[in-house]
């Protein structure tokens, strides 16, 4: 029971970041691809927090009289790594939107027929 | 203890809403989804004591994302109909639900040498952590670590970050920014030069 409750967040993970995974490669719509990109990227997010996670710990802000805190290094990093993920999805979502203009649909496979029709 | 019943119900809502993101059809609903998505994301963090990863994730992740998302599909949609529907695949794909699988299965298997959750002894705790955590506040006066760390502990890496973004906001601009030739305008350009 202990080894379940103390793995449980890895395997939410590890399911999120397969949910993420085959909505990228099964889904034909490509805003819907990066949502699962997205979704891929929080799993990141959520394994690198756990492992930063201690037990009676309290988020890592110095204050009198608290001897034990989260360990601030993987907040620092996830910062990082949700601030750049919002600018590579806009980045994303301008290609979706030139890819509409061009072909007139942002599904795949519709895009692979005009593709090989010309 | 109640942390940690707290933060296996909102990892439950948290998958289960992933899946219904991957099951639905409407990208609005979908995008709506994503915003609970990232909404929960923020309230698991604050149980995990990352408060600065919390807000972070709540107005970037629900907040920006989600525009950029509404936004796009504003851009997208058909014109005549009110909602955006994905286009049901040819085949059914059971080629990626194998990979998807195994690499699971894998991962899984991997988790087995993690200690568990919040033990205090893990290899992670150990090392730098610690050092941060006793000389953030008489090296930078600063109480919030994350933020000592951040800005001067790793400046470099938050120059980088910065970096990364307006390489890509200047990508943006110049795939979508200014004016640009409409593609029908375009071609009506090329059927006139093809007759002259």
């Amino acid at each position: 029971m202990e080894f379940i409750i103390g793995h449980y967040n890895y395997w939410v993970v590890i399911v999120l970041m397969m949910v993420g995974l085959y909505t990228v490669i099964s889904r034909g719509n490509l805003v819907k691809k990066i949502i699962g990109l997205n979704i891929f990227q929080v799993s990141v997010f959520f394994l690198y927090i756990s492992l930063g996670t201690v037990e009676g710990g309290a988020a890592p802000i110095i204050a009198e009289g608290v001897k034990v805190y989260s360990n601030p290094l993987p907040h620092v990093l996830i910062l990082t790594a949700i601030v750049v993920g919002v600018a590579t999805t806009a980045l994303a979502l301008a290609l979706v939107v030139r890819i509409k203009e061009t072909y007139g649909t942002i599904e795949e496979d519709e895009i692979h027929n005009l593709d090989h029709s010309l | 203890m109640i942390d940690v019943v707290v933060d296996i119900i909102l990892l439950t809502f948290l998958a289960t809403t992933s899946i219904a993101i991957m099951r639905m059809t409407n990208l609005f609903a979908i995008v709506m989804l994503f915003g609970i998505f990232s909404l929960l994301s923020a309230g698991l963090f604050v149980v995990m004591d990352a408060p600065d990863v919390a807000f972070t994730e709540a107005a970037v992740g629900a907040g920006i994302s989600t525009v950029l998302m509404l936004a796009t599909l504003a851009l997208v949609k058909r014109p005549k109909e009110p909602y955006y529907d994905e286009a049901p695949r040819a085949h059914r794909a059971w080629l990626p639900l194998i990979v998807v699988t195994i690499t699971g299965s894998a991962l899984v298997y991997g988790t087995w040498d993690i200690p568990n959750f919040g033990s205090p002894d893990a290899p992670s705790q150990t090392h730098v952590a610690r050092f941060y955590l006793e000389n953030s506040m008489p090296d930078t006066g600063v109480p919030n670590t994350v933020t000592a760390v951040l800005a001067s502990y790793r400046g470099f890496d938050t120059l980088g970050e910065v970096t990364v973004i307006f390489t890509a906001a200047v990508a943006v601009l110049l795939l979508i920014g200014g004016k640009r030739p409409k593609p029908a305008l375009r071609s009506k350009d090329e059927e006139a030069q093809d007759e002259a």
